[in-house]
């Protein structure tokens, strides 16, 4: 009887210990392997939400969207939750998480959206429990991306992707020694990386409107962002930053903290426009109407010599298959030479360039205030951004999953995962790691009514680049602008929320 | 005293009231308030947004831009449409199957279509260029200069709406007696003579139905401009509505934006009463 009692238990043991296995593999959801931690595939299978509801509301697919709705599906298997999920256009995504909010609904418990709307939607946001900033996931978030999820001292936005804007350049024109001979003989400069905007326009201007890689179809200098609604605002904020940027100078780069007079029309914004209105000599045959796709197609394909905006015209040229994959390489965006210095009302000069890097806004989440599922939708984010997964959305390029953490900066990664040759991997991951070093940073306005600031920005940058005034008119009817946009909001109320991003800038916090 | 005859109207009236009195006078409502991104809610502002909407010279440049392009694209539209309503009215072969194929672009979806268009029209990879180099000519600039954004902005439209004007005066036509017809061969009129003076005039009360449909619906034009130039270069192609898209969801104005909307809505009932009112005087002059 005992040994049958024996042999029953042990064979509990052994069944019970065999699900065990089981439950622990995780493969058939895509990841290399589980991460050990509070947000892991086990710590997460170990909950049960079910019969309880949480609605999402994130971009359409593919990018940030296609993730959520993946990571959203994961976690319904293992959780039993029912995960509801909205996909929105990204034109219409913030009026549909405000008006929610502004009306008193509970309409969605998670959000993904524009990190740079903190300044409007930090009100309606559930700060970070402490017990979620202890994971080690969170922990590794870099210095940058803290601070981009930080309302005042209050982490209120969940780090899910980091983005920032750099230079990517073709490695194989840039050190082609035939190239680098024939831009001596007809420039009597030498080809190199551009460190200035003035320089880029250069070499861009004479590597447009020839076939330099023998594919039998022209090729042109420079592929932007320059299409009105389409984020040419971010491209333009990338080009003006290190004129009007000075290192030496505090208190604001969009504003004067102190008297919030508008800075966008003094002359190192003028310098920057001026200069990108010239660089249109060099864009592709419409390319002052490219948006962010265009962008991505024309640098990722092969089309132009040089770009600049976020990760995705990268990861589409080192896409297996691209017919540029492992030439080209990433940069710290250009710099200047001399640079506008508000305080004294003259021009400094510099003697190495004067770098700025930009801090754009990229993809965040939080969850609303109004939320009765709170627990949820914090493991649910805590899911989404589990190293594992992160890994895993860090591959796939039309996610929108950029890196954010320190681990992310480690070039084995993106070598053997993705099979990019060493020295690219490397340049790649020192010049993003750089720019969380740079004590001289600029990041988005993250102040109330961020919206109609950018928009009467791009709108009077548009008009400079099509001409129809000067670079200093339509800065100054942005000014104008700016200053009327700041009255209705209320100065005090603007100049409260732009401190946070003056101190991110001046290094405070 | 009310019987109970009059209570057939209740639906009618609710359905009235629900999707065309309350929006339209809580939107005027709004209007008057100062809701925005940081201020949610019926605050009552005056009229501080009319005052700001006078001085807007974007929003009047937008509508006299939407005007050109609408008037524009109308009149083409009108022009093609007879043209092909024309060609379909008398026996020709494959009759039905060319009237069918006429009517393709009016049921695709606008804004699809205009993905493809701006596709086609993508001055690198757009195959529209390509074809302008075939005939040994320089690239074409459809979308990145003033005056072509605008051509390629109305040619969408051209292109989307002609079905539905060659519709509407194709059965107009096919409605027409046949006596002063019978009359004008009598008399030996040919062909040109028949049309100008016989089915022009006789077409003109359904033309001038045709247009006034047509510029009500153009005098909204969003999707076209809103995926094929965003309203630009500059702002070169910004029409009213796309303005107010611009103000209202993206810029979230609310009350700024519901007062440009009513602002539109007025002037836009008054030009197209005058352009009706002056085409009707015309025919019952004719």
């Amino acid at each position: 009887m005992k040994r049958y009692l024996l042999a029953s238990i042990l064979s509990i043991v052994l069944v019970a210990s065999s699900f065990g296995v089981q439950a622990q593999d995780y493969s058939k959801y895509g990841i290399g392997a589980d991460i050990p931690g509070a947000c892991s595939y086990k710590s997460i299978d170990a909950k049960d939400y079910s019969g309880r509801t949480l609605n999402i509301i994130t971009h359409a697919v593919p990018v940030m969207g296609e993730p959520t709705a993946l990571h959203a599906k994961q976690f319904e298997e293992l959780t039993g939750a029912k995960v509801n999920v909205v996909h929105v256009p990204f034109g219409d995504l913030f009026q549909r998480i405000m008006i929610p909010f502004q009306t008193g609904q509970a309409a969605y418990d998670v959000l993904f959206y524009g990190s740079l709307w903190i300044g409007d939607l930090h009100a309606y946001l559930e700060p970070v429990p402490a017990a979620y900033q202890q994971v080690s996931g969170m922990k590794d978030v870099t210095v940058n991306y803290k601070g981009v999820a930080t309302w005042g001292d209050t982490m209120v936005q969940y780090p899910v992707d980091g983005d920032r804007h750099y230079l990517k350049y073709r490695t194989d024109i840039f050190d082609n020694p035939k190239m680098k001979e024939r831009y001596k003989k007809e420039t009597g400069k030498t080809l190199k990386v551009p460190t200035t905007w003035e320089e880029y326009n250069e070499i861009a201007k004479y590597f447009s409107g020839w076939d330099w890689d023998g594919d039998k179809e022209l090729n042109y200098g420079s592929a932007e962002v320059a299409k009105r609604d389409d984020l040419m605002f971010s491209a333009f904020i990338s080009r003006v930053a290190p004129y009007a940027k000075h290192p030496d100078v505090k208190g604001g780069f969009f504003f004067d903290l102190e008297t919030m007079k508008p800075l966008v029309n003094t002359p190192g914004w003028v310098r920057g426009l001026e200069l990108f209105v010239a660089a249109q000599k060099s864009f592709p045959p419409g390319g002052n109407n490219f948006g962010l796709g265009d962008e991505i197609f024309s640098f990722g394909g092969g089309q132009t010599l040089m770009s600049y905006s976020w990760d995705d015209a990268f990861i589409q040229a080192m896409q297996s298959g691209s017919r540029i994959r492992n030439k080209v390489a990433a940069a710290p965006l250009p710099g200047a030479l001399e640079v506008w210095n508000r305080k004294t009302g003259k021009w400094d000069k510099f003697k190495t360039p004067n770098l700025a890097p930009y801090i754009t806004w990229g993809w965040t989440s939080a969850v609303s205030k109004l939320s009765t599922n709170k627990d949820m939708a914090f493991d649910y984010l805590c899911f989404f951004s589990n190293e594992a997964n992160t890994a895993h959305d860090l591959q796939i390029g039309r996610f929108g999953v950029n890196p954010f953490r320190k681990a992310h900066f480690d070039a084995k990664f993106w070598i053997e995962k993705l099979g990019w040759e060493e020295k690219i991997a490397k340049t790649y991951v020192k010049t993003l790691s750089d720019m969380d070093l740079s004590k001289n940073r600029v990041f988005d306005l993250r102040v109330p009514g961020v919206g109609q600031f950018m928009s009467s920005l791009a709108a009077g940058v548009s008009k400079a680049l099509a001409g129809q005034e000067t670079p200093q008119k339509a800065l100054d009817g942005v000014a104008e602008e700016w200053r009327q946009i700041v009255d209705r909001i209320g100065k005090e109320k603007v100049r409260e929320a732009y401190k946070n991003v003056v101190a991110l800038e001046d290094n405070l916090r | 005293m009310l019987k109970y005859k009059h209570f057939f109207l209740l639906p009618g009236l609710i359905v009235l009231v629900a999707i065309i009195i309350f929006p339209l006078l809580f939107t005027i409502r709004v209007s008057f308030s100062s809701w925005d991104v940081v201020k949610p809610g019926l605050d009552w502002l005056g009229g501080k947004n009319y005052e700001r909407l006078f001085v807007d010279l974007r929003f009047w440049e937008a509508l006299f831009k939407l005007s050109l392009m609408a008037a524009g694209s109308v009149l083409i539209q009108y022009l093609i449409g007879f043209s092909l309503a024309l060609l379909v009215w008398r026996d020709v072969i494959m009759k039905r199957f060319i009237r069918v194929l006429f009517l393709v672009p009016m049921m695709t979806t606008p804004v699809i279509m205009t993905v493809i268009w701006r596709t086609i029209l993508h001055e690198s990879l757009g195959p529209a260029n390509d074809i302008v180099r075939m005939f040994g000519f320089e690239h074409l600039t459809w979308l990145s200069t003033s005056g072509m954004a605008m051509f390629s902005v109305i040619l969408v439209e051209v292109w989307q709406w002609t079905p539905f004007m060659f519709l509407l005066l194709l059965a107009g036509l096919l409605s027409l007696p046949k006596e002063p017809y019978m009359a004008a061969a009598i008399d030996g009129a040919g062909p040109l003579r028949t049309f100008f003076s016989v089915t022009f005039p006789l077409m003109a009360p359904i033309s001038a139905g045709a247009i006034l449909i047509r510029l009500i619906e153009a005098s909204k034009m969003m999707e076209t401009v809103y995926v094929l130039t965003s309203g630009g270069p500059g702002t070169a192609t910004e029409t009213a509505s796309y303005y107010i898209y611009i103000r209202g969801l993206r810029d979230y104005q609310i009350g700024y934006a519901a007062s440009l909307s009513f602002t539109y809505l007025i002037v836009m009932i008054i030009s197209l009463t005058i352009i009706a009112k002056v085409m009707t005087r015309k025919i019952i002059r004719d």
